[in-house]
């Protein structure tokens, strides 16, 4: 590392009795209730469907994974330490801290993962393909010159994209082998992964709107035209990578409705209108509801699709005046 | 804060106080809660269809809905940590009178919450035995917004 660290230029003692924005204080909640850490998941009951995976499904698996710890650690390493010199409010720098060390949690937990299910040999060979990938590598960088830029606005949008958009090629195969019994304790650590990039994209991209309030239109369409560019730039490259990794196993197509599905969160995140149509962003139900068991269709009682008359779990709210 | 000043625009047309330290929600057949990130708000907007926010704050007079109305709700929290269903939306549904005004539930959310995902919209429809609507993620896309504007026109078409 070259380039000195950009620092906050003056600190006053943190105040959390007086908040600008309430938002800091709710997600700050929502993240420290979220955390966890790698050691409480029982991984270890994955070795034996680990072994019953082919060889071509093991390698895919181990290159999807330092794919994940590449992007998790630009993240907790550069990406949300960026962002603290921008930060408007105290609480939101405190935030940003907190978005970092979850991130080296998440790059740390994709070791235990590794270490409980594969050899050093095969850790090793994970590892130096990760370096030696392309198109891995060229969104790493993409990303990372961003991050070193000069425009707090445009370190957002890139913070949001890797958040919400740049971590789905990797996320689906997980959610791909628990929709088939497989590696479901792997699963089970991948989606609390998943749950706090979710409280990430929306904070940042929270953030990244307020930013936007009282901009000029000049500096709105740039910001604009600047993010869907990133985006197409960044999606041509994760359609390469997604068929470097999915080509073999006859899955790229599958993973690329996960892409847009999720590209058009990740601009809804940052407040613009999704992007693809609903007829390329048809996720495998399978997938959906590997991720969300509320997510599957019968949902939709506007479809009519008959049983959709669906009323959820029992679900005893804690507060004393849901009395009806 | 701004936003909450705002929200009921298109509600208080209409509306006026109707008691002391009471909003008439109005001639509108939605009821939304929003919080100050606005998706939900969003995503009622592009709906294009009359409607009337809950209040952010404790110290906001009470919103009291006049006819039948779809509650438009996103999930806090998440899975195992607390109340899924906002309490600004908990003390709007205590008072009986909207209570028995509501039809359906729409929920607001992220898959990525998995078993979070819409929650509040499915406690909702079970403690007032409604129909969860719809699901949609941060601000809707726009195939969401067709959908739930047909679906709407058809709903309110079937009710008594």
């Amino acid at each position: 590392m070259i380039d000195k660290l950009k620092l906050v230029s003056h600190v006053d003692a943190i105040n959390w009795n007086k908040i600008e924005d309430e938002k800091d204080v709710e997600v700050w909640n929502r993240l420290v209730n979220n955390f966890w850490l790698p050691e409480k998941i029982p991984l270890s009951n994955d070795v034996q469907s680990w072994n019953q995976l082919t060889p071509v499904e093991q390698q895919l698996t181990m290159r999807v994974f330092t794919g994940l710890t590449l992007l998790d650690t630009i993240q907790g390493t550069v990406g949300a330490v960026s962002l603290i010199p921008d930060a408007i409010t105290p609480h939101e720098e405190a935030v940003y801290t907190n978005i970092a060390f979850m991130e080296s949690v998440h790059a740390k937990s994709y070791s235990s993962i590794f270490s409980t299910l594969a050899s050093t040999k095969e850790i090793d060979e994970a590892f130096r393909w990760s370096t030696e990938n392309v198109n891995l590598q060229k969104k790493a960088s993409i990303v990372m010159d961003y991050y070193q830029g000069d425009d707090p606005l445009k370190r957002k949008v890139a913070s949001v994209l890797l958040e919400s958009f740049l971590f789905y090629s990797g996320f689906y195969l997980p959610m791909y082998f628990s929709s088939r019994a497989r590696l479901t304790n792997t699963a089970d650590l991948i989606r609390l992964i998943i749950r706090d990039e979710a409280v990430h994209g929306y904070y940042i991209g929270y953030k990244f709107q307020k930013g936007l309030e009282g901009a000029t239109q000049e500096r709105r369409d740039e910001i604009k035209d600047y993010t869907f560019n990133l985006m197409y730039e960044l999606y041509e490259n994760e359609v390469q990578y997604t068929q470097d990794l999915y080509d073999e196993v006859g899955l790229t197509e599958d993973v690329k409705k996960f892409l847009h599905y999720n590209a058009n969160k990740a601009l809804m995140n940052l407040g613009y209108e999704a992007m693809f149509p609903k007829s390329v962003t048809d996720v495998n139900p399978a997938i959906l509801s590997a991720l969300s068991p509320n997510a599957d269709e019968n949902h939709d009682f506007f479809s009519g699709s008959g049983s959709s008359y669906v009323i959820g779990k029992a679900v005893n709210t804690e507060d004393d005046d849901w009395d009806f | 804060m701004l936003l909450q000043a705002d929200s009921t625009r298109e509600s208080t047309a209409g509306a006026a106080e109707r008691a002391a330290g009471e909003i008439d929600a109005g001639d509108v057949d939605i009821v939304y809660f929003s919080s100050t990130s606005g998706n939900t708000q969003r995503f009622v907007e592009k709906l294009g269809r009359p409607a009337a926010r809950i209040p952010l704050y404790a110290k906001d007079a009470p919103l009291v809905a006049r006819k039948p109305f779809v509650l438009v709700v996103p999930t806090y929290g998440g899975g195992d940590l607390g109340p899924a269903v906002p309490r600004q939306v908990i003390r709007f549904l205590n008072d009986k009178r909207n209570r028995s005004l509501i039809r359906g539930v729409i929920g607001a959310g992220n898959t990525n919450f998995g078993v979070a995902f819409c929650l509040a919209g499915d406690i909702i429809a079970q403690k007032c035995g409604v129909p969860h609507l719809y699901r949609f993620e941060v601000f809707g896309t726009p195939d969401d917004v067709a959908a739930v504007h047909e679906g709407l026109e058809e709903f309110w078409k079937q009710q008594p």
